[in-house]
């Protein structure tokens, strides 16, 4: 397992570049753990393929460099990485047993036999797949199949990492649980550097240690999914983490409240003046409908979604959504909404801005 | 305006794929196809367009038999999972190609193709051709392709399934906003509860080629006629543990023995299986009191507001759903916790003899 740098890495898919917009990765800089799960979550196009596709190497750089642990392998093809790759959809071979499917990586690096049949019992008990090591992988499920793409992606151990490109993609939901938990299993077990590309924010969010989050182009922000969820850095992460995302409101910011349309919240930090765009930012989860006090809203919707309510309401104009407990009983009088003001965040051009604390 | 199907079925060389089916779909409303992967949906979806002819039982359109009548001479209207668009049309002639073979006049098309693109968010976008716009604004072409028919019967196969997340996120809350104006019968498979609640209206529990609910979307989520269509409509999967039930208790399987409240009260004295959502297990006990169970962390995974917490409870695989970040060591002992208002009763056979008291509240 390695340690992977990305140096000042860059791509454009253009033979030449005259502004940043040009770029379809622009350039980043970091040091990703070796032994960690990394997932890489965004909307299509936002470059998360194409940096998937340089780790791997299946795309040059248009600038910068690459390194496995202090190897530089900017140049090195797919197969000098050595690394395993499992995609959207199953690369099975029809022909073949699943015992023989799951052999073939090792088989191709000249394993002992002995280690062959043991390596792969041991990954068949982990896909749960032992009764039917000896079937032909024709006719298998899609499920299955798939199973036996993530088990050859995982029987090599010596890999410098493991990449899936959203994996999960075709399989059913309850599959996907079952799935996804063997993969965070493994990753437990076995410590493999783990890089895993979706733009399904829960996939995401339950799979990896650290979550990157990409925008056109660009990391927003890479961090755990409580760090996402309580302090997203840019506007784009309140939005794109959670469901519904984050609320975000025109503001003028003073001291330790923020002036919105129809009325005062208060904040949990104060700050000094700020000049651009002001926003403030609330998650759905930290606002609550009440009777009496706070902003008037009007409820346009209420959708039970049987674990919780989601509340569509009118501020001004500005949608808010609410997010209220499965038990909660939502009366015509409750048209006002208040902010828990410890999770209010303030963003100025789109970016976290951090105050200073209120006692 | 109803769509009325009577004891349809359908077998395709020998196999089974829809069992005698009645069912009964009103003008306007939104029905849910809800069932995992091969359980019927899309061949459901066939018969009721008269794509496909049943090999036994009647379709009835506004109470006239339609059966074997052929899909063009219905007023039906499909949308897949694919985007299905003519690539070298603009969007606007997309939208309007279904009122050209119609015969209807230019004043006519105009009005209805601004309109639904209107509703669709693709007026700025009718000039270009489906390949120059984003795959959430193809489906959305496709959609409203659907719409401007003005057919009786829309059906939508997995439309979204095949979308961004954030993007089917906002989608599924337009849709219902979109169907509600159109008045017309609506029929939308998925394989996700979540999706289903969602959009509402009824929704037709599947498995196995059969239907095996068909009721409100949250009537069928909280009071699911049997086992089966609880598991079809939990993500994550309902948990489920044996129970007894003696005199005034009931003893769960690990011997833990509470006084037997609500709809489990009138329950005979036997043996019975004991169902409950992921969500409403607790890592605390209710001020209410709960039912305490002692079982093994076996994964964790934090979606950043909340934590997943995956248990093996004497060999039984549970889920849980808890609130908060929660850093707890894998492979440790954890007990968790109950409340018997939460917990559903079913005979051992699978079919639902005492609801979720809770449920039947909300």
């Amino acid at each position: 397992m390695a340690k992977i740098t990305l140096d000042n890495l860059a791509h454009s898919y253009l033979p030449k570049t005259t502004s940043e917009d040009d770029f379809a990765l622009k350039e980043l800089n970091h040091v990703w753990a070796d032994g960690e799960a990394y997932a890489l979550l965004g909307s299509s196009g936002c470059g998360k393929s194409t940096l998937l596709n340089i780790i791997s190497g299946l795309l040059h750089p248009s600038q910068g460099r690459i390194l496995f642990d202090d190897v530089d392998v900017t140049q090195a093809s797919t197969a000098d990485r050595n690394i395993a790759q499992v995609f959207q959809f199953p690369v099975v071979y029809d022909t073949m047993t699943v015992r023989n499917n799951l052999a073939f990586p090792l088989k191709n690096r000249g394993a002992s036999p002995a280690y062959i049949a043991q390596r792969v019992q041991q990954i068949a008990a982990m896909i749960g797949m032992e009764a039917e090591l000896d079937h032909r992988a024709r006719g298998l499920t899609a499920d299955a199949k798939q199973k036996i793409s993530l088990g050859r992606g995982m029987v090599r151990e010596d890999v410098n990492a493991l990449l899936f490109d959203e994996p999960l993609t075709v399989i059913d939901p309850h599959m996907k649980w079952e799935l996804r938990t063997q993969l965070k299993s493994l990753h437990h077990e076995f410590g493999h550097t783990m890089i895993y590309v979706t733009h399904d924010q829960t996939e995401a969010l339950t799979f990896a240690d650290k979550v990157v989050v990409m925008y056109d182009g660009r990391v927003v922000q890479i961090g755990t999914p409580e760090e996402l969820f309580n302090k997203p850095q840019h506007t784009f992460v309140g939005y794109f983490i959670g469901s519904p995302g984050m609320n975000v409101l025109s503001a003028s910011v003073a001291g330790s409240s923020a002036a919105v349309q129809g009325g005062t919240v208060p904040l949990g930090q104060s700050f000094a003046e700020l000049e651009g765009k002001v926003e403030i930012g609330i998650r759905p989860e930290f606002v609550t409908l009440t009777e009496g006090e706070g902003l008037p809203v009007t409820i346009r919707r209420v959708e039970d979604v049987g674990r919780h309510k989601i509340i569509r309401a009118d501020l001004f104009g500005a949608e808010i959504n609410i997010v209220a407990g499965e038990d909660t009983s939502i009366s015509p009088d409750m048209n006002r909404v208040v902010f828990a003001p410890d999770r209010v965040n303030v963003y100025v051009n789109d970016w976290l801005k951090e105050g200073k604390g209120v006692l | 305006m109803t769509l009325e199907l009577k004891g349809v079925s359908k077998v395709v060389e020998g196999e089974v794929h829809i069992s005698a089916t009645d069912l009964v779909l009103e003008k306007g409303t939104m029905n849910v196809l809800l069932g995992p992967t091969l359980s019927g949906k899309t061949s459901l979806m066939r018969l009721m367009a008269g794509l496909d002819v049943p090999n036994a039982g009647r379709v009835f359109w506004e109470g006239r038999d339609v059966t074997g009548m052929r899909v063009q001479d219905r007023k039906v209207a499909m949308v897949y999972q694919q985007f299905i668009n003519y690539p070298s049309m603009t969007v606007y002639d997309n939208i309007a190609s279904p009122l050209r073979l119609m015969g209807k006049t230019a004043a006519e098309i105009d009005h209805a193709v601004q309109k639904a693109a209107d509703l669709m968010q693709l007026t700025p976008m009718l000039k270009r051709k489906p390949l120059e716009l984003s795959g959430g604004q193809q489906q959305r072409c496709a959609l409203a392709r659907a719409l401007v028919k003005d057919a009786g019967l829309v059906l939508l196969d997995e439309p979204l399934a095949n979308l961004d997340y954030k993007l089917r996120e906002e989608l599924r809350v337009e849709i219902p906003k979109i169907f509600e104006e159109a008045g017309s019968i609506f029929v939308y498979a998925t394989t996700e509860p979540e999706e289903a609640l969602l959009l509402g209206g009824n929704t037709a529990a599947m498995w196995e080629g059969r239907v095996t609910q068909f009721d409100l979307t949250p009537k069928v989520y909280r009071q699911p006629i049997d086992a089966t269509t609880a598991r079809v409509f939990s993500d994550p999967p309902m948990n489920f543990l044996k129970v007894s039930k003696a005199g005034g208790n009931i003893t769960f399987g690990d011997g833990h023995s509470v006084a037997a409240t609500g709809p489990i009260a009138d329950l005979a004295d036997g043996r019975y299986i004991a169902g409950f959502r992921p969500n409403h297990l607790e890592l605390s006990s209710a001020a209410g009191g709960s039912v305490p169970f002692d079982t093994r962390l076996v994964v964790t995974e934090l979606t950043g507001s909340e934590t997943f917490v995956h248990l093996d409870h004497h060999g039984e695989k549970w889920v849980g759903l808890v609130h908060g970040v929660h850093n707890l060591k894998l492979g440790s002992a954890l007990r968790v916790y109950l409340e018997l208002r939460h917990v559903y009763i079913f005979t051992e056979a699978g079919d639902l003899v005492a609801p979720a008291s809770y449920a039947i509240a909300a």
